[in-house]
């Protein structure tokens, strides 16, 4: 029996991890649909910040679903900063292992959102089926396209965007549920990421209707050239924060806190603001707000903590297990 | 042991021990630590986890979809493996390595290209629609995703056995009187029902875990057309692992039942007929 060691020697041998050493590597964490932005801001800081310091830094991206991305990184993914669709997903990274601290959000200036979005719908051209607004979305045969709010960011940020149109002018939660249980019938495939379902509206050609975040519904007007589709802006909808944060048990770990958080910063100055504005996402700062007032048409924005009371109550109200998008699907049947 | 025999890998204790450590890596801590993971929740929340309504719709979909796809490639699969087996023509070699293209291919990628052919504006999904049917974005496109991925199963498994048999068996039926359906409900599917069978399982065990080419084709719809697999991505995504354990439990236990309940069935098959014979 003492020669069945050896076999288990090797195997220990072979596993250990090899170490190598390199230039500074920061990477990126990010949800589905920021992989243009990334790519153009990543240009341009990996110039700044040769130009300030010398120094040659490498930043590594990956994209996914939002709370995908924050369980990986929570499972030991070393992300040097997290750009995700949502507050409540790097509340989780505090949650689970305190990768962050519980007041992140307070470190930088905006909720720490450098960008913000919103729901719009993407139509056909000519918008066939009229779609004007968020009552539309619930007639009989209008083919609706959003991805599952379990699985993505951006969906229930369109969830909440319908739930807290429908409280409000149908006034009270008993009504907003009949409403976006009536949307969600006629719901033809939920994929499981913003990026899936544009896919499916745009070139699978399924569904009369698109729920789409805005800089996802102006890239895919900017990539089929104007054709084919167009974007209608309902009469309000929400104001959508896709937080930054630093993790700082990684840029700790690994020495990269001073370029990690430069990094971020960078994305509020005004050349990071006119990338944002570049990509489709709404900038914070003024200039460029007003430079680019025509591409984001002023729309009135409620936020998830004047109507849902924040993201935490949310969460636990709307997309927890048994939660009204569990007891929509599950009623009725 | 006077009759030491030499094989060509040394030593029992160093192979076994090697095998032992190996199976224990690469299977046995996994599924242990899915068990512990999953008892980690009290038994109320396990009942919990794998019994809602949005749960048994899931599984449904997912047995119900897997058994079809597996009963189409029971029928299909040996058919495939005797064109190949018993029959020489030309590209028959092109064929035999396409059998394999849903083992290399990622399912990933097979999903896509399924989806895109099978969509309201795909090369098949469009004359399909217009003969009144939806394959895509419905259960029938599960079952079409999962039938592609199973194939294999049922091909490589009935082929080496129909490669071993003889036509001189068929022959000698056909001397003695047997017609063309006798001979292949008394000789050659008796022959050939084990691997039959063994395939079946496997495909059904592997269609039963697949996601990466269903959900791209599956439209998701709770309670229609969302496999137990993406309901376990969706409870992994809220953060409740134990939850996804509890269901991960559910479909292992059925693939272990469906392996086991085959070997017994090939068990019985085998003592009937050497019970015949003797």
């Amino acid at each position: 029996m003492r020669r069945c060691f050896f076999p288990l020697l090797l195997l220990v041998l072979a596993v250990s991890p090899a170490l190598a050493a390199a230039d500074t590597v920061l990477l990126n964490v990010s949800y589905d649909p920021t992989r243009e932005l990334y790519r153009d801001f990543n240009t341009a800081f990996i110039a700044e910040w040769n130009k300030k310091t010398g120094e040659t830094v490498k930043i590594n991206q990956s994209h996914g679903g939002s709370g995908k991305q924050s369980r990986s990184v929570i499972d030991g993914l070393e992300a040097d900063v997290v750009t995700l669709a949502l507050a409540y997903d790097i509340d989780a990274l505090n949650a689970h292992g305190g990768l962050v601290p519980a007041d992140w959000q307070k470190r930088l200036p905006d909720n720490s959102a450098p960008y913000t979005s919103t729901i719009v719908f993407l139509v056909r051209k000519g918008n066939p089926k009229g779609i004007k607004d968020w009552d539309d979305l619930v007639k009989p045969g209008i083919g609706v396209i959003t991805p599952n709010p379990k699985t993505s960011g951006g969906a229930r940020w369109n969830y909440l965007a319908a739930w807290g149109f429908a409280s409000e002018k149908l006034g009270g939660d008993a009504a907003a549920k009949d409403f976006v249980a009536k949307l969600y019938k006629n719901v033809l495939v939920l994929d499981t990421g913003a990026r899936g379902s544009t896919t499916t509206f745009v070139e699978r050609g399924q569904g009369d209707v698109l729920l789409a975040w805005e800089n996802e519904a102006l890239l895919a007007i900017g990539e089929a050239g104007g054709i084919g589709f167009e974007i209608v802006a309902p009469s309000e909808s929400i104001l959508a924060e896709p937080p930054v944060s630093v993790v700082d048990k990684v840029v700790d770990k690994r020495g990269t806190r001073k370029v990690a958080e430069a990094y971020l910063h960078y994305l509020y100055s005004p050349e990071g603001q006119e990338i944002v504005a570049r990509n489709g996402y709404r900038p914070r700062d003024a200039a460029m707000v007003a430079k680019y007032a025509a591409k984001f048409p002023a729309l009135p924005l409620f936020t998830v903590d004047e109507r849902f009371g924040g993201w935490q109550k949310a969460q636990a109200t709307h997309f927890a297990d048994g939660g009204t998008f569990d007891q929509i699907y599950v009623q009725g049947r | 042991m006077r009759l030491r025999r030499r094989h060509a890998l040394p030593g029992f204790g160093m192979t076994l021990g090697l095998s032992i450590s190996y199976l224990a890596l690469i299977v046995l801590i996994p599924l242990a630590a899915l068990a512990l993971k999953s008892a980690t929740i009290g038994p109320v929340q396990f009942w919990n986890a794998i019994s809602g309504p949005r749960a048994l719709a899931s599984y449904r979909v997912t047995f119900g979809c897997a058994a079809l796809a597996g009963a189409i490639n029971l029928v299909m699969g040996p058919l495939l493996a005797w064109v190949l087996v018993r029959y020489r023509f030309p590209g028959r070699k092109w064929i035999d390595a396409l059998v394999d293209l849903p083992f290399a291919l990622p399912t990933a990628v097979a999903g896509i290209t399924l989806t895109a052919l099978y969509a309201s504006n795909g090369w098949l999904g469009r004359w399909i629609e217009a003969a009144g049917y939806k394959i895509a974005y419905t259960p029938a496109g599960i079952t079409v995703a999962l039938t592609f991925v199973s194939l294999p199963f049922l091909v490589r498994s009935v082929q080496p056995v129909l490669e071993q048999m003889e036509p001189d068996i068929e022959e000698a039926a056909a001397t003695l009187g047997a017609g063309r359906l006798i001979t292949l409900a008394r000789v050659i599917l008796p022959t050939l029902w084990p691997a039959i069978l063994t395939g079946f399982a496997l495909a059904f065990a592997r269609a039963l875990g697949e996601y990466g080419s269903v959900i791209f084709i599956a439209g998701n719809v709770p309670m229609v057309s969302e496999i137990a697999p993406l309901l376990i991505v969706a409870k992994l995504d809220a953060f409740d692992y134990a939850g996804a354990t509890a269901i991960a439990v559910v479909l292992l236990l059925a693939s272990f039942a469906a392996l086991f309940a085959i070997n017994l069935v090939q068990l019985w098959t085998v003592r009937r007929r050497s019970a015949e014979a003797g």
